[in-house]
């Protein structure tokens, strides 16, 4: 039977809290941490959130019965504490695949982070988790090459990449900068990489750059005999100049660029990611603005999430934090996040803050980029956490070595073979990591310059955003 | 300044050139040739030797030491591959990789034997 129009507010949750629901396997399914306003029901906050970011409003209207409702509404379907803080509660939401526009991240984030988060019955609100059914995943482009196809081009096979981003991050003339780049490739690095906030400043603009840097990437190339590249970042202030100068990459012949995806906008790196994979260049993606929006265990958008976007829209590396250096990150919780860059299918885990199996289909993987404030010390715990599909990327612990960059990237490159090699004997890196460099830097003066220099580093700040965990 | 050390490399010096993983520690004995061949068994990767003129080790293909031997796990049958292929090419560089047919790519890839220099 039809149903009649009624005008006037009702509670959510008559409509959107429906306990009994089972979710289908093409639905998405979103995690959120909501911190209701004290006095409102669980039930009601959580409907309320699941209206908000799908068909609802705050009253009825007649064109409500114009469509069917009950098919295209998001469902609240469970509520679940949250372990060690009774602030808040965790609520699972389905949503039927039809709201979202095919192939479109910025359509699923403009649902699930929209106005919900300004909604008044809430404190705080946090996006956990999404598990997108790989029915949707396989409408995204995903990332340009994956890792096997970088592995190939660059010709690096068993262990993980070497980077270093050049410093100072602001302030060097293209050819100062190219030099920076040319002694860090020549001593042993894979990679070196555009500060983020290098674009293309008055002084200097990215063409010189790009020019002056590929001369370096050619003249290591010739001298070690080896594969090297340099991430230009292409990050740009519109989408037609971003890709203007990945163009310009191209026909110089770089085998990667590099994309500020959460600064920058969704929307062009996903047209950046499907023009590289048209055009056989590789990615590198940065995070800026991320931990804006990640940082606060009650509120924003966790990395998990920016992570599984990120490998939907498209990049061939993305920055994971480091475990062990400067910037945050509790190990667990990276352990997650490094699992749903790379591999193919990935269980529910609660222990590493996953909420959902997420199966990505055929699409391939993001090598995870550890930066900041590691140098070779770090060097035996980075290749035991990340292992070799990962890049690990040595700034100051390059730059900084007292011999110049030369000499600091072969005390790294020295000190990641040497990880690797005691690796594969099944010797544990962590235990022995310091007879291990010790050893190493016998055969290298450069490795026990940098011994000598960082000595003393550690960091060993308490975690702001922890797992939520009972003990805590 | 005294204690400063020069970064050695140049085009003119082929002793600069490297050829990936493992190049910038000094050449492995046999005794380490034999654990990192007992890893790429371990790991259930098929071994293959492939060799090169050090002057052509920048290209993607070298030369195939007969094929990929799936399903070896003898470690001495594969040293002995290994030695096989340096002795009928002494110059050469011979790489020894270990093919992970579920990831299509080498897990392992490492220069075993140094060709000379050129």
């Amino acid at each position: 039977m039809a149903k009649t129009y009624n005008a006037g507010v009702k509670e959510y949750r008559e409509t959107y809290w429906m306990p009994d629901y089972t979710p289908v396997e093409t639905d998405i399914l979103a995690c959120f941490k909501i911190t209701p306003q004290p006095g409102v029901p669980r039930e009601e906050v959580a409907a309320a959130v699941a209206a908000e970011s799908s068909t609802g409003t705050w009253t009825t209207v007649w064109t409500d019965l114009l469509t069917d409702l009950d098919y295209y509404k998001g469902r609240a379907y469970a509520i679940e504490d949250v372990p060690g803080d009774d602030t808040c509660f965790y609520a699972f939401v389905a949503y039927p695949i039809d709201l979202f526009e095919e192939g479109s991240v910025v359509n699923v984030l403009t649902s699930l982070v929209g106005n919900v988060f300004g909604f008044k019955a809430l404190r705080a609100l946090r996006l956990e988790d999404i598990r997108f059914p790989v029915a949707y995943v396989m409408t995204c482009n995903g990332p340009p090459q994956g890792i096997q196809v970088e592995r190939d081009i660059m010709n690096k096979y068993g262990r993980p990449l070497l980077g270093c981003t050049i410093k100072p991050k602001l302030g060097l003339s293209a050819k100062n900068y190219g030099r920076a780049c040319y002694e860090g490739l020549r001593g042993g690095l894979d990679f070196t990489k555009d500060d983020e906030n290098v674009n293309s400043q008055p002084f200097m603009r990215w063409r010189h750059r790009f020019d002056f840097v590929m001369e370096a990437i050619l003249k290591a190339e010739a001298e070690t005999g080896e594969r090297k590249g340099h991430y230009l970042n292409v990050t740009a202030p519109t989408a037609d100049e971003m890709m203007r100068r990945a163009e310009y990459a191209k026909e110089i012949g770089a085998p990667i660029i590099m994309h500020d995806y959460l600064t920058g906008g969704l929307s062009a790196n996903t047209q950046l990611a499907k023009w590289c994979q048209d055009n056989g260049m590789l990615l590198h993606i940065h995070r800026a603005m991320h931990a804006v929006l990640d940082r606060n265990p009650h509120h924003g958008i966790h990395f998990r999430v920016l992570t599984k976007i990120l490998r939907l829209s498209g990049g061939d590396h993305l920055h994971s934090g480091t475990v062990v250096g400067k910037l945050e990150g509790d190990r667990d919780a990276t352990l997650g996040w490094i699992d749903l860059m790379r591999d193919s299918f990935i269980k529910e885990d609660r222990s590493r803050g996953i909420f959902f199996d997420q199966d990505w289909g055929s699409m391939p993987g993001v090598i995870p980029v550890a930066s900041g404030g590691i140098h070779v010390w770090h060097m035996p715990a980075l290749v035991n956490i990340f292992g070799d599909d990962s890049v690990l990327q040595f700034g100051g612990g390059t730059l900084g070595h007292p011999w110049g960059n030369a000499a600091g990237a072969a005390a790294n490159r020295v000190a990641v073979e040497a990880c690797v090699e005691a690796r594969n004997q099944g010797r544990e890196l962590e235990k022995e990591g310091k007879d291990i460099l010790t050893n190493a830097a016998k055969s290298s003066p450069e490795l026990k310059a940098a011994m000598e220099t960082w000595k003393e580093i550690k960091f060993e700040f308490d975690t702001v955003d922890k797992l939520d965990v009972s003990h805590k | 300044m005294s204690d400063m050390q020069d970064y050695a490399s140049s085009l003119e010096d082929v002793n600069s050139r490297k050829f990936e993983t493992f190049s910038y520690l000094p050449s492995m004995n046999s005794d380490q040739i034999r654990k990192q061949i007992e890893y790429i068994v371990s790991k259930g990767w098929n071994p293959g030797i492939e060799h090169t003129e050090p002057a052509n080790a920048f290209q993607n293909y070298w030369y195939m030491w007969k094929l990929p031997m799936f399903g070896e796990t003898d470690v001495d049958a594969i040293l002995a591959e290994c030695e096989a292929c340096h002795n009928a090419h002494p110059k050469n560089h011979v790489r020894l990789l270990g093919f992970d047919n579920y990831a299509q790519s080498a897990g392992a890839s490492m220069v075993i034997y140094r060709g000379q220099a050129v």
